[in-house]
Order: structure tokens, then sequence, then C-alpha cells
């Protein structure tokens, strides 16, 4: 490893809503070593540089999905990113691509928030059970069916990486969707009927058009794109096996 | 009243922004060729209708450089579109289990990929033998 600093020029997207009527870029620069991540790139314009820059952070170890950023254009993680892979070329840093820009790389994400509540993602039992009953049991196999969505960090990579969504943020987006089925394949969860709706609606799962880039940002392998594709198939058989199933004989 | 003010980018010329997108919109736009196939198959099952002395006028026009080229171009939008088709299908299927274990992503891809090569050679197989 190279433990001797040099020095990358870091280009970030500005954006002071009290007194920018654009965004605009900043050069920064800014001096590395091999270990240091985009994060520590940033605060370190923070720091020394540029106090007012905002952005956010929190875990530095992929795991809290706080600073899914676009870095050369590329939705990921700050701190999942190293400067030495971009260096000695510019580095290029803007807000997470599809979302408005509140300040600087801070996105609006009460959208996705609003979405993320009205999926109920949570598990909905058929009968609630006493404490004193103890815990669900459920086999490795039943675990198996949803482990990869439940993998999903809410970091938002692939609502930027999903140009549907940012053509019409309606569109629920394969963050939520994917945390649709994790609930709907999970043993002890019997809330599909509840969500459902959210996937057969206008704004559901066919506004996507399996563009797959969801699937190779996300930082978690959860591929989203996945459990969008599933439940066109799951609407559409809902759809048409109703016109052949006794009334009340769905889950 | 509130200071916030956020910004929203605008779209336009989105695809062009990322090599994943432009690739993209080119595979979905090989659809376009194989539309016109199928065009071309309905047209000929509709000259055959129309007799003898018309359909050996429609195989002289399909015989003509111009559309020998289109054909071609045809083939190859065809072989991307199949190619990319394939490529995107293990991300639109439930788990597969075989024996408890899950099919492989490019085991989905390179086993479709296999069946559209048997069935184009089946294909071939019997267009040989009927060739007068």
């Amino acid at each position: 490893m190279n433990t001797s600093e040099r020095m990358i020029t870091m280009e970030v997207l500005r954006y002071r809503p009290e007194q920018d009527e654009t965004p605009f870029f900043q050069q920064f620069l800014v001096p590395f070593t091999d270990d240091m991540s985009v994060l520590q790139g940033l605060q370190y314009i923070k720091d020394e540089l540029e106090g007012s820059l905002s952005f956010r952070w929190s875990c530095r170890m992929a795991i809290c999905g706080s600073c899914g950023m676009m870095i050369n254009g590329v939705p990921k993680l700050a701190c999942h990113t190293f400067l030495r892979d971009t260096y000695p070329n510019t580095l290029r840093v803007e807000a997470l691509a599809h979302f408005p820009i509140e300040r600087d790389l801070v996105i609006v994400m009460d959208d996705f928030m609003a979405k993320l509540e009205s999926i109920r993602p949570y598990i909905i039992a058929d009968t609630p059970r006493a404490l004193s009953e103890g815990e669900y049991l459920q086999t490795p196999a039943q675990l198996d069916l949803y482990e990869q969505f439940s993998s999903c960090i809410n970091c938002l990579l692939c609502y930027a990486a999903c140009p549907q969504y940012g053509l019409n943020s309606k569109f629920i987006g394969p963050g939520a969707m994917a945390l649709v089925h994790r609930y709907n394949l999970d043993s002890r969860d019997s809330g599909s009927a509840q969500r459902m709706p959210l996937v057969h609606a206008e704004e559901g799962v066919f506004n996507c058009t399996a563009v797959g880039y969801c699937s190779q940002v996300c930082p978690k392998k959860v591929d989203p794109a996945n459990a969008v594709n599933i439940n066109k198939t799951e609407s559409a058989k809902d759809y048409f096996l109703r016109f052949v199933t006794p009334k009340g004989a769905g889950k | 009243m509130s200071a916030r003010r956020p910004y929203v980018r605008p779209m336009t010329g989105w695809w062009r922004k990322n090599p994943f997108f432009i690739e993209y919109m080119v595979h979905e736009g090989t659809a376009f060729f194989v539309a016109a196939y199928a065009l071309i198959l309905l047209a000929s099952v509709v000259v055959l209708g129309q007799g003898e002395a018309a359909w050996n006028r429609w195989l002289e026009f399909l015989m003509s450089p111009l559309c020998i080229i289109a054909h071609v171009v045809i083939l190859l939008a065809f072989l991307y579109h199949s190619w990319t088709w394939f490529n995107i299908m293990p991300r639109t299927l439930p788990p597969i289990l075989i024996n408890g274990t899950r099919v492989k992503a490019a085991t989905i891809t390179y086993g479709g990929l296999a069946a559209a090569v048997i069935a184009s050679l089946i294909v071939f197989a019997i267009v040989a033998r009927l060739a007068p």
C-alpha cells in the first residue's frame, strides 16, 4: 500500500438555497493516502477548506446507508469508494440523482420515507402473539427465501440508478418494492393482502421497464430488480386468478 | 416562511449520461427490428394467400440486394436482442431450486441462449429439408 500523501482534485456540486439560483461545481485540492474514502475526502474539505459544505454520513462502513452520492456519475456510497481509484483524474461528487437537492450533497428524501411507510415494512401477523408464547419459529429454508431482500439499508442508490423514478417520482421504485417482497416472502408475515394494492397500482411494479441498473449499483446485493420483476408476475397472477378463485379464497 | 428551496435537476438527455443507459436504449431499440421482422413474416403470409404470381414477385423482392442487406441488419439486431434478453432473464425469475440449491444467474442466461440456438438449428433443419 502506498502510504505517502498525494493530491487529488475533488469537484463537488454545491447548492446553497439562500444564495444560489442553480447548483455549481466547486473544486478542492485534497491530500489523500491510499486508505482514504471519498467520504474522508469530503470530511477533509469540511474540516480544512470549506466548513459550509453539507453532506450526510454516519457509520463510515457501508451499513447505515447515509452517504449515497453520485461519484463520477455513478450512484455509490462515499464511504465505500476510494479516492485512489479515481486518481490522478478529477473526482466528481454530486448529490444523489433523481432527488431534489436540499443543500450541497444533501437530498430531500421525504418521498422515499412516505413510500417506505406505505408498504408497512414490518411483520404483520394473522393473530398477534403474546410475549409469553415465545418467538416465531422459522426454518433456514424459510429464512433463505427473503434474506437477500432484508439486506436493504435504504441508501437510495437504486432510486438514483432508476431513470423511471427520475422521470416519474410517483413510481414506488426499486428499494420499496424489494422490502414489499421481503415481508411478503416471510413465513411469519400475513400482510401481503395489505401490500399488494401498492404493487398493482398505476405507480406500482409496471412502471419498471427492466433497466436493471438498480441491482447493479446496490451495495448490499439485494437485487431489487428481481423483487420488482417477480412481483410483475405476482400482480398478473393476482389479476387473472381472481376470475377462477372463489371469493375470499386469496390470502 | 421556509428558507427551503429544494432544487430539482432536469432529466433531459438522461440516457446519454451513463454508458449503462446508452446500452439499455440500444438493446430496447433492437425490439424495433424484431417487430419489423414479424411484419415481414406477416406480409409473407398475406402474399401467399394472393396466389402463385404474387408469391413469386414477393420472393424476387426478398432476394433483392437491399432486402438481403436489411435481413443481415435484422439478424444482427436479433442476435444482440437475444443476448440482452437472456442476460436480464435471471433478474425476472423467482429463484429456481434444484436439489435445494439455487440455479446461478449465468446458468439461466446460458441455458436460455442454448435453447435459442437449438430452436434455431431445428428451424434451419426443417427449412433445409423443405427447400427445393
